[in-house]
Parts: structure tokens; C-alpha cells; sequence
């Protein structure tokens, strides 16, 4: 007698690729906030924040590009919107390292550069995850 | 975003293949060149590769010859000569500053690798040469437990010692070694965070007064407007009762102090600030006037404007004074002397000035002592390498020269803290 097993699909991502995903969206807009401030009073300290947090935002960006790399090789899982979001995600891995490298630059030479990329990270981190969440992973029934 | 400098400005740590990008125009004189300020993704940095010496020994011109007089020092920085020709050796390594960037942690790491691995001595060494063979046979420790000594005077019979916390006095009776107790304070020095922490000395002529040099708390205020109280000055202490005027501000590291032995005027060599380009911001060599505003933080050689200064100070600009002899970019002088006839007559009249080596540029320079001629008091000229031969342009670094003391007998004393030796060079009859 022959067992079909009927193959069940998760319709979310794991949830420690979650959490990793969403969790840089907080840090990237600290860095924006911070470079902010930086920006309004000149006190260095929040320069120094923002360096750090975006040194926290990428170790998770890092993390969440090997969650998103295993789900885009494998492709019974995948759909259409896995691509565009690995592409996203990695874009703001890359930006964000060229925004660490511009805040270890000294006092207001950071400015405005950084202030730019660091808007540009939060927004790229912001459209991955729109994209990862709605993304379904239903594969066609074997 | 400057991304034309994306490529082509990086090199890291001795891995850099290929240097030829950057301008060779030395920048010496009164008028260098300053050309706009750039900085790529990453700041260009070469760093020191230590080697030992083995057999050989630093190059010196025709005629002169060189030997190292002491060995196994513990960070060596500073000399003074004695009046009976010993010479005393400050050793050590100062500063406390935090690592307040992901960058200070890894160009820690990085720059740590041109520099000795040798614990600090904070120690004074007392060399002897008894019999004037030119070999030092004596060399004991004359005074320990100190913090971080870097500059060395001695008036009479009170010998100074700068730490990098506090001014401090030993009584010296000409002939001793050892000293004979605890030094006295007579006053403090800034202190905190010691980014720069190296507190130059010299005394005028009359002995009145100590000159103090105190370096910025910064490479140009990343660490904030607060921690640059009482740095880059250069404060000027009365040596009987420790109080104390500043002198000159906006120096921004005032490594070494000499005083004219015509004129009594103060002249100081400054360390500038860092990545804006291999070519800015020239250290220099300058007499420094009572009052004087040499520009750091707000401005460089005169009144260009740093524009990583916030917020900025247009005034102090204006009152900016440029300094006397650009010695170039990065060569980080840490040593000057005035020179006396018996170093012989190409050398007499004007100042020896040690130059520790740069990291910030791709094309290194420093790593050598040269002598800056003087006419009618002032620098002319070219500067003249006196001593070479510490570093191989394969990166190989066997020593970095920081003290230069000129020995009225016709010697010049040059501390080197990579080898960890003290070397003389004297002329040959």
C-alpha cells in the first residue's frame, strides 16, 4: 500500500530569520535618529552612537543574508519575491558597510555623507522586510 | 559621496601592492604646498614592519660616525646631557584613551604592530662613559616608579622630569646615579584621556620658567569640545613655585621644546592633524610667540579652514598664526635640538630634529633624523638627512628616532623606541 505524504509549506519565514530581519530596522533608524542629532548639536557622542549601530546593524543583516541565501537555493520554497528581497537585503548590508566606513571618519567629516547613507540603509532595511513578510513559500504539491 | 576615491585610496598594514597614486612633492620650507583636503573610504595607512638591527647600524654623512650607546631600554623617548656628559633616558608609554569608535578599536590593533611590544620603563636610565671612549659601560636605572616621563630639563641643580600627569623635581648633585629619593611636584599636567600624552620640556634660558608642551586630547575633536580644555597649549610654569600661564594655544602636538641659545626664544616642533590627505597638514618646526594662536582645532597652516571642526570659529581663524618651517606632512617630529659648532661646520648652526615616521600615507616618510639649517636665526633651506637607514622601503623598520639631544661636546643622542637603543653620532677628526 502506497503512503502519499502530503508536503506542508510554512507560509511565514523562521521565525530567528524574523526576528533578525525586522530587529536591524530599529538599529539602522538609531543611526539615522542619532546622526540627527549629531547633525542639530554637534556633541560627538552621538556620532559615536551611530558608528556602533550600524556596527550592531550589520552583524544582524549579516546574520539574516545567510537565512535569506538558504531560501533562495532552495528553490521548491522559493517564489518570485525571494529574489527581489535578497537583493534588497544585500544592498543594505553593502551600503551600511560603506556607511560604517564614512562614520569612522573624524568629528563633522562624517557629514553629510553619512547622515544621507545612513536614511538610505534604514530605507533599503525597511523594504526588505516588506518584502520578506508577505513572501509566501508555497511550492507546487510534488 | 565621494566615491571617486572608492578605489585607489586604500592600503592597509603593509599589504599594499602598488603606492605609486600620491604626489612625491616634498613640502618643506616656509611656503609648502597645500593641496585641497581628501580622504578616501578608508584613511591610506602604511605601518612600521619591525626588524631587528643585528649588525647594522642607522647611516649617517661623511665623516660622522654612529654606535648605540645603550641597549635593551624600555621604551626610550626623551635625553638630556648632563653637565659631566652622562646622560639621563626617559622611558615609557603613556595615554589612557578609550577606544570611543569601532575605528580606534581596529586602527588600535593595526598601528600597535609598528611599535614596540616592550612593557613601558617609566624609568629614568643614567648613562655613564667614564673614560670618554665613546662607549656608555655604565648604565643603571636613576630614578623609577614614574609615570609615563617624557620630558627632561635640568636648571642648576633641579632636574625636571614632565610625566605625562605631572611636572616633577629631583635635587641632582653633578656625579650621582641614583636619585636620592621620590621626585617633588611642582605642578600637574592635564591628564585626561591623554590621547596625545606626551608633556615636552624645556627651561629658558634663565631658568625662571619650564615650558610645557601639552598635546590635543584628538587628531581634530572627535573626542568632543569638552576633552580639549587645557590640550594643545603649551603652558609655561614657574619653576619656583609651579604656577602656571599658558603660554601658546592651538598647538596641536607639541612633541618637542628647544630653547635659542642666542636669542632665548622658545621653538617648539608640532605634530599636526591627520587624514585629510598624504600631503596635509604639514608638522612643523616654529619659534612660538607668547600669546600665539596656531590654529588647531579650527585651522591649519595659517587660516585654512578644517571643515571637520563643528562648531567652527571664523575669529579664531582670522588670528591663526602660520608657523616658521613646514618639516612635511606626517613625518611625526618628535625630537629637536639646537646644533653647537663641534658637530662640525656643515651642522652648526641649527636644529637636529628626530622624525618618528608616518602611518597616514601610502608612500611613508619620516623614519629618520634631519637638520634644519639656520641663518640669522631662522630656518633656510632644505632640511639634510642627518640619520637614515631605519626603514627599507620594503617596509622593513628597524628603528624610529624620537629624542634628539645635542651634546655640547660635539655628539648628537638620538632615542630610538622601536630598537629600544640610545645611538650618538659624532664627527670624525
Amino acid at each position: 500500500m502506497a503512503v502519499v505524504i502530503e508536503r506542508r509549506y510554512c507560509d511565514a519565514i523562521h521565525p530567528l530569520h524574523a526576528v533578525l530581519l525586522a530587529g536591524g530596522v530599529p538599529l539602522y533608524l538609531g543611526v539615522a535618529l542619532c546622526d540627527w542629532a549629531y547633525m542639530a548639536s554637534f556633541h560627538i557622542q552621538w556620532s559615536n552612537f551611530a558608528s556602533w549601530l550600524i556596527v550592531g546593524g550589520l552583524i544582524l543583516t549579516a546574520v539574516t543574508l545567510v537565512f535569506a541565501l538558504v531560501d533562495l537555493l532552495r528553490p521548491r520554497r522559493r517564489d518570485q519575491n525571494i529574489a527581489a528581497y535578497f537583493v534588497v537585503l544585500l544592498a543594505t548590508w553593502v551600503v551600511g558597510f560603506f556607511n560604517a566606513l564614512l562614520h569612522a571618519r573624524d568629528a563633522w567629516a562624517v557629514m553629510p555623507g553619512g547622515m544621507i547613507l545612513s536614511l538610505v540603509t534604514l530605507l533599503l532595511s525597511i523594504a526588505a522586510v516588506w518584502l520578506a513578510f508577505p513572501t509566501s513559500r508555497m511550492g507546487d504539491p510534488v | 559621496m565621494r566615491s571617486a576615491h572608492f578605489v585607489g585610496m586604500v592600503s592597509v598594514a603593509g599589504v599594499l601592492a602598488a603606492c605609486g597614486a600620491e604626489p612625491q612633492t616634498p613640502q618643506y620650507g616656509p611656503n609648502p604646498e597645500l593641496p585641497a583636503p581628501k580622504r578616501g573610504v578608508l584613511p591610506s595607512m602604511v605601518i612600521a614592519e619591525p626588524a631587528p638591527w643585528g649588525d647594522r647600524v642607522p647611516t649617517v654623512p661623511e665623516g660622522y660616525a654612529i654606535r648605540a650607546i645603550a641597549t635593551d631600554l624600555k621604551i626610550p623617548r626623551q635625553t638630556l646631557v648632563l653637565p659631566n656628559g652622562d646622560i639621563l633616558v626617559a622611558e615609557g608609554r603613556g595615554g589612557n584613551a578609550p577606544s570611543l569608535k569601532p575605528k580606534d578599536v581596529i586602527a588600535g590593533y593595526i598601528k600597535a604592530r609598528g611599535t614596540t611590544s616592550v612593557a613601558s620603563g617609566n624609568r629614568l636610565t643614567l648613562l655613564r662613559d667614564a673614560d670618554g671612549d665613546g662607549a656608555y659601560e655604565l648604565q643603571t636605572v636613576f630614578a623609577e616608579n614614574l609615570n609615563a616621563p617624557y620630558g627632561l630639563a635640568l636648571v642648576d641643580d633641579t632636574l625636571y622630569v614632565a610625566n605625562q600627569d605631572e611636572l616633577v623635581k629631583f635635587t641632582y648633585r653633578e656625579g650621582q646615579t641614583q636619585a636620592e629619593g621620590p621626585p617633588e611636584r611642582v605642578t600637574e599636567l592635564p591628564s585626561e584621556i591623554n590621547h596625545h600624552w606626551t608633556k615636552a620640556l624645556a627651561a629658558s634660558a634663565d631658568g625662571r620658567f619650564l615650558y610645557v608642551g601639552i598635546g590635543s586630547n584628538s587628531n581634530i575633536t572627535e573626542r568632543g569640545m569638552t576633552a580639549e580644555v587645557d590640550r594643545a597649549v603649551i603652558w609655561e610654569v614657574d619653576a619656583q613655585t609651579g604656577a602656571r600661564r599658558t603660554y601658546a594655544t592651538g598647538v596641536r602636538n607639541p612633541t618637542a621644546l628647544a630653547v635659542h641659545p642666542e636669542s632665548g626664544e622658545l621653538w617648539a616642533v608640532v605634530n599636526e592633524r591627520d587624514e585629510i590627505g598624504p600631503d596635509l597638514v604639514p608638522d612643523y618646526l616654529t619659534a612660538v610667540q607668547d600669546g600665539g594662536f596656531y590654529g588647531w582645532p579650527y585651522s591649519y597652516w595659517g587660516s585654512n579652514v578644517d571643515d571637520r571642526v563643528r562648531p567652527q570659529d571664523p575669529e579664531k581663524v582670522a588670528s591663526a598664526i602660520t608657523p616658521d618651517y613646514s618639516l612635511g606632512a606626517h613625518v611625526a617630529a618628535l625630537g629637536v635640538d639646537f646644533s653647537v659648532p663641534e658637530m662640525g661646520a656643515q651642522f652648526a648652526d641649527g636644529v637636529f630634529v628626530g622624525e618618528h615616521g608616518s602611518w597616514n600615507r601610502a608612500d611613508p616618510v619620516g623614519y629618520k633624523v634631519v637638520f634644519v639649517p639656520f641663518t640669522g636665526g631662522r630656518p633656510t633651506g632644505e632640511p639634510i638627512e642627518f640619520v637614515g637607514g631605519f626603514r627599507d622601503n620594503d617596509g622593513t623598520t628597524r628603528g624610529r628616532p624620537v629624542g634628539v639631544t645635542v651634546d655640547p661636546r660635539g655628539a648628537l643622542i638620538v632615542a630610538d623606541d622601536l630598537a629600544n637603543v640610545v645611538w650618538r653620532v659624532t664627527p670624525q677628526p
